[in-house]
């Protein structure tokens, strides 16, 4: 290994610090309690604000979650759920995960909170937009709740929102306004996101410190910023799809909807495509994937680092795996639809293209786990957390292999083998991921640690509970048990009564649900109570750990920015007297260990 | 019962002791643990998939393959990282090796994972181009779905469909079929019960819908398309054993989803014949009602080409 491959990007060798561009402008500084902690134009309360939303949002979709397991496992227990409720379950726990959680968490939450604080910004460029932006994501959260008590109900259309079912009677909101509010709801979230993700760009690309050269950003700045460059073209799919279903619904056009004969009924509607639908929605819905990965392939790997003490291994190819994937996800989109009936050979180009993208997927696990050979590892929690992210992201990326595979789709597509594929690889890796930054982040949030007990039963239960819900479930698809089905019971097909399984996945899945609650105390309290961290507990390069005040106030960095000298990953530098050397510190800064000086 | 639960208890016990005595031993422990687990898991495990009663085995030995290959890259990596837990956990006298780049490697991984990619893909798209390539000798068979049941129609003596539109759906022609065809005179209608096919003979199902999406599925017979209304999808295979087997509806198609079930019963050739003569043709039907006037129709375009 040549020695100045790696010192060009290391310690940037040779490279002058540039004058500075543009002159320092003063921020907008809020005068009011309100401006200041509500309608606050500083990215840092705009993260938290995004934050504490998706997190409450999410928790009702959590309820949904233990609502549905009853049903599938113990019926006699919940006879007020039939199968209109199941289905509305089912949409309203996919659709709020997926998009009002995961989707809020990563870039609205993560993403406001950490870009301005890790390129070395005062905030980002459009405070006001990204104020409006927060705004507009919780009228859109309040637009979905809505659903809930409107006569009929939410939507049961599954998260999918498929025509022609979604918009006709046979659906529990297909002919109420459940399926409008969802519609409508989705179209005001595009809205709001827009305003944040052009600022988390903008702020990448323009409002980075001095020497602060894009190969230098922490890959948690890469991930968030290349899944928001996806989500600004993926989106507008999704809003024009449910703008031309709600003129379907509403003023009776047929973009989506072919003639049909619904309950002995001739419909009013011809000519329009369903599988139309279907390619928007996947378009949107394939990158969306990778929207809410690649944050928490970014968030992983500085984790990673940080806590073995040593530099991410490969960290070029891990910008450019970064990239690559995010560029091959706009063309993988039909995989979701080989047996929709489109034309089937389109099947060998998406099955190719699907299998591609495993390369650069592999490549940056292969790095994690590289990354902690001769490390020096604390399993902190944030450690923690990102093992159990590798073991469940591993499993679920191998089973999308199966699923991408054209042919082995045939077989498993809507089964279980789906619902535990997609579960593990973007619901449970991703949200282990949102626990260990969480974990990793909350000193610098609030000052204070989390407490480390209840962390690690929290850990434990989750890590274990979700594998050992979501391993057994793939097995339910072999067999071939249909997923959205509101009971099952044994059919003859089945050899050995699934029942059993479904038991004792629902009661895995109370038992993690209520680790959750004891995180959320965890959370609540620590902010008061945990153990005080003071400056950079964790030994970290990159600049968040650097502001004079932690947590960081108004404006992030005293009166100067820092000045960046090298990447965020200079951990156990040999001839350093620390392991680590921040990225602001200079090369005639660093003290040199003494024993090796002589 | 009683055992397996003392048996559980007492890791658990086991589990938290160690874990509360070496905290760093356990994770690695846990890691391999999950690892091991999962192979006994896969291995032993009585949920599987069902006995094969079509020509797809192709697809079963395709996912078989695609276990061997990923299962020894998820062992091994899982195992790695379970001996890097334990092997270089925290020790404050030790400094983590400084190497960020070691370009041979990453070749060597870009390579070796882009040929086990082709060693999955190769044999797959093999299989599904069998699966997208129909013989000249599947007799067709047509599935039309509606909300919540499933309706058959055959050929009849000319081999052939006739031609369907979902807009000439009324009472009185169910199916759809369209007048101006003849070669629709003498299809074979079944509307809600159930359908037979012989053993042995490639069928060629052809999948209609009326309504909204619905999915036409034998977990036996492994294959699987989606019903679109407005198009005809297809798949063919030729079952191979006789038996009775369940149709599952795939593609949620509303409340009664879960509900949407059928039966199709592979028969020997001979109780097969028995079974077709007791159908109704679409002649029959409009027999019946005392429409013979719009066949009648029907039959004259025959005579007019």
């Amino acid at each position: 290994m040549a020695a100045d491959s790696y010192e060009d990007i290391a310690v940037g060798k040779g490279d002058a610090i540039p004058a500075l561009e543009v002159k320092p402008q003063d921020l907008y500084h809020a005068k009011s309690f309100w401006t200041r902690w509500i309608f606050c134009q500083d990215a840092k309360v705009i993260g938290i604000q995004y934050s504490i939303t998706a997190i409450a949002i999410g928790l009702v979709a959590l309820v949904l979650s233990w609502l549905m397991r009853l049903q599938l496992a113990f019926p006699e227990l919940v006879p007020f759920i039939g199968p209109g409720e199941y289905y509305q379950f089912v949409t309203m726990h996919g659709m709020i995960m997926v998009i009002y959680l995961l989707t809020a968490l990563f870039l609205g939450g993560f993403g406001n909170f950490l870009i301005p604080l890790m390129v070395g910004a005062r905030d980002m460029v459009f405070p006001y937009v990204n104020m409006v932006s927060y705004w507009v994501y919780l009228l859109a959260v309040i637009v979905l709740v809505a659903s809930f008590f409107v006569p009929g109900g939410p939507t049961g259309a599954g998260w999918t929102l498929y025509p022609p079912q979604a918009i006709t009677s046979g659906t529990p909101g297909g002919d109420s306004l459940g399926i409008v509010l969802m519609l409508v709801s989705l179209s005001i979230f595009v809205v709001g996101f827009t305003m944040g993700g052009l600022n988390y760009v903008i702020t990448t690309l323009q409002a980075r410190t001095r020497g602060m050269t894009l190969m230098r950003m922490p890959l948690t700045v890469w991930g968030i910023f290349t899944a928001t460059v996806l989500a600004l073209f993926a989106f507008p799919a999704l809003i024009v799809s449910c703008i031309m279903m709600t003129l379907d619904n509403l003023l009776g056009t047929s973009f989506f909807m072919p003639a049909m004969v619904q309950f002995g009924e001739q419909s009013e509607y011809s000519g329009g495509s369903p599988i139309l639908f279907q390619h928007l929605f996947w378009f949107f819905g394939h990158p969306e994937v990778y929207i809410v990965a690649l944050p928490a392939f970014g968030i992983v790997s500085d984790l990673i680092s940080v806590h073995a003490r040593k530099n991410i291994f490969g960290y070029r190819m891990m910008v450019w795996a970064i990239v690559i994937i995010g560029a091959l996800s706009f063309i993988v989109w039909a995989h979701h639809m080989y047996v929709a009936g489109m034309n089937p050979w389109f099947g060998f180009f998406f099955a190719t293209t699907t299998l591609i993208i495993a390369i650069p997927t592999a490549l940056k696990v292969y790095n994690w786990v590289i990354t902690l050979w001769r490390g020096n590892i604390h399993l902190t929690i944030p450690m923690l957390f990102a093992l159990a992210f590798i073991v469940t992201f591993v499993n679920g990326g191998i089973t999308g292999l199966f699923l991408g595979n054209v042919i082995v789709d045939v077989p498993l597509s809507d089964t279980y083998f789906v619902v535990a594929h997609f579960h593990m690889v973007m619901g449970i890796a991703p949200v282990l991921v949102v626990f260990g930054a969480i974990y990793h982040w909350y000193p610098l949030i609030t000052g204070r640690f989390l407490h480390e007990g209840m962390g690690k039963f929290h850990f434990w239960v989750s890590f274990l509970g979700s594998y050992l819900i979501y391993f057994p479930m793939h097995y339910l698809g072999f067999v071939g048990v249909p997923r959205r089905y509101y009971e099952m019971y044994d059919s003859e097909f089945m050899t050995v009564s699934t029942n059993y399984l479904n038991q004792f996945i629902t009661v895995v899945a109370l038992i993690v649900g209520f680790s959750q609650l004891v995180f959320l105390y965890n959370l609540i309290t620590s902010a008061k109570f945990g153990k005080k961290a003071g400056k950079n507990p964790w030994k970290a390069c990159s600049l968040e750990w650097r502001t004079p005040e932690v947590p960081p106030g108004h404006g992030n960095f005293g009166k100067e920015l820092p000045i960046v000298y090298r990447w965020a990953y200079d951990f156990s530098v040999p001839g350093a007297k620390e392991d680590y050397i921040p990225q602001d510190i200079g090369p005639s800064q660093v003290p040199e260990a003494e024993a090796e000086q002589t | 019962m009683i055992i397996t639960i003392t048996v559980v208890l007492v890791l658990v016990l086991i589990g938290i002791i160690v874990a509360v005595k070496y905290p760093q031993r356990a994770v690695s422990a846990a890691l391999a643990l999950v690892t091991i687990g999962s192979i006994a898991f896969h291995f032993l495990t009585p949920w599987w998939w069902t006995e094969i009663a079509s020509n797809w085995g192709g697809i079963d030995d395709t996912i078989i393959l695609t276990f061997w290959v990923t299962g020894a890259v998820f062992v091994a990596i899982c195992l790695f990282m379970s001996f890097c837990v334990w092997r270089f956990r925290y020790n404050k006298d030790r400094k983590a090796e400084y190497k960020p780049e070691n370009s041979k490697l990453e070749w060597a991984l870009t390579i070796f994972t882009t040929l086990g990619v082709c060693a999955l893909l190769a044999p797959g798209l093999i299989v599904w181009n069998k699966y997208v390539t129909v013989p000249e000798d599947a007799v067709d068979v047509e599935v039309m779905a509606q909300q919540w049941y499933w309706n058959f129609r055959l050929p009849g003596e000319d081999g052939k469909l006739g031609l369907t539109d979902i807009r000439n759906i009324n009472d009185d022609n169910p199916f759809g079929i369209n007048l101006d065809d003849p070669n629709g005179v003498d299809d074979i209608l079944i509307e809600g019960d159930d359908l037979h096919i012989p053993i042995g003979q490639s069928v060629k199902i052809n999948l209609r819908s009326i309504d909204v999406l619905h999915d036409f599925y034998i977990p036996q017979f492994r294959a699987k398309m989606d019903m679109v209304p407005g198009v005809v999808t297809y798949y063919w295979f030729t079952p191979i054993r006789t038996g009775d087997f369940e149709i599952l509806c795939m593609e949620y198609c509303g409340t009664g989803h879960y509900a949407m079930r059928g039966r199709i019963l592979v028969d020997e050739q001979i109780d097969y014949e028995d079974w077709l003569s007791e159908q109704v043709t679409f002649e029959e039907m409009m027999a019946s009602i005392n429409k013979t006037d719009l066949i009648q129709l029907a039959l004259n375009k025959k005579g007019d080409k």
